[in-house]
């Protein structure tokens, strides 16, 4: 039973950010693409219960993360062992972050409690609303802003920000960042 | 097991404290840049290549 073709690459067009997700729950690419392979056979088998018109991103990032917690919850020390792994996938690094800042924020994201992370990175990177977000996750509103406060909260403090003049961008490049909030 | 570390960002309540402006954005900066990193990577072919051979009609059909 084949799919529409726009739904073929609106599925297609998820993949990136299912990865880079994915990557953040388990922490090691290998598995993270697993994870992603798996979350596609699941959806297409499923196909029929994508309602035409809603956001087919939310619907495969919410199998995507059910999938997650199901499964690799289960071998979470293993699985959260990302030693080497994600630094080989980075093709490129930030320009704008050092490498040290960044392999630091990323240890700083893999000790975060894993509710509190996922709530983060749906917010903070995917571009999902609080609601989309809560409707992924299965909670209220209001868990998803708690949690993504107190992410943040932990990340500053295991990374030690207190005061933003520990950070490399000036003034220009904070105030532009900062309107693109 | 509360750290000091743990309770550095936090109140003499409990409550996490807010943080400022500034922190929220350095840390949804590195956020962004970790994870489009690996969006900017595109899509790898095996996903292109598990889906057209699920979905195989539907390239017959087009």
């Amino acid at each position: 039973m084949p799919m529409d073709e726009s739904v073929r690459k609106a599925v297609l067009g998820a993949v990136p950010s299912l990865r880079a997700f994915a990557i953040s729950l388990c922490g090691n690419v290998d598995r993270a693409d697993d994870l992603v392979q798996e979350t596609l056979l699941r959806a297409l088998a499923n196909i029929d219960s994508f309602q035409p018109g809603t956001n087919i991103s939310a619907w495969l990032f919410t199998i995507l993360r059910n999938h997650f917690r199901s499964e690799y919850r289960k071998r979470r020390r293993e699985v959260e062992d990302s030693d080497g792994h994600y630094a080989e996938s980075l093709k490129s690094q930030p320009n704008q972050i050092g490498q040290v800042e960044f392999r630091e924020f990323r240890e700083a994201l893999a000790q975060l409690p894993s509710d509190q992370r996922e709530a983060l990175v749906l917010v903070g990177a995917s571009g999902f609303s609080y609601e989309e977000a809560a409707n992924i996750c299965g909670c209220a509103v209001g868990t998803i802003k708690s949690r993504v406060n107190r992410a943040r909260t932990r990340l500053a403090a295991l990374l030690d920000i207190d005061c933003v003049d520990e950070f490399g961008p000036d003034q220009t490049t904070r105030a532009v960042l900062a309107s693109g909030e | 097991m509360e750290s000091a570390q743990n309770n550095r960002g936090k109140k003499a309540d409990g409550k996490p404290a807010k943080l400022s402006r500034d922190v929220q954005t350095r840390l949804g900066q590195q956020l962004r840049a970790m994870y489009d990193d690996v969006v900017n990577e595109g899509v790898p072919d095996r996903f292109t290549e598990l889906i057209d051979r699920i979905n195989g009609g539907s390239k017959d059909r087009s």
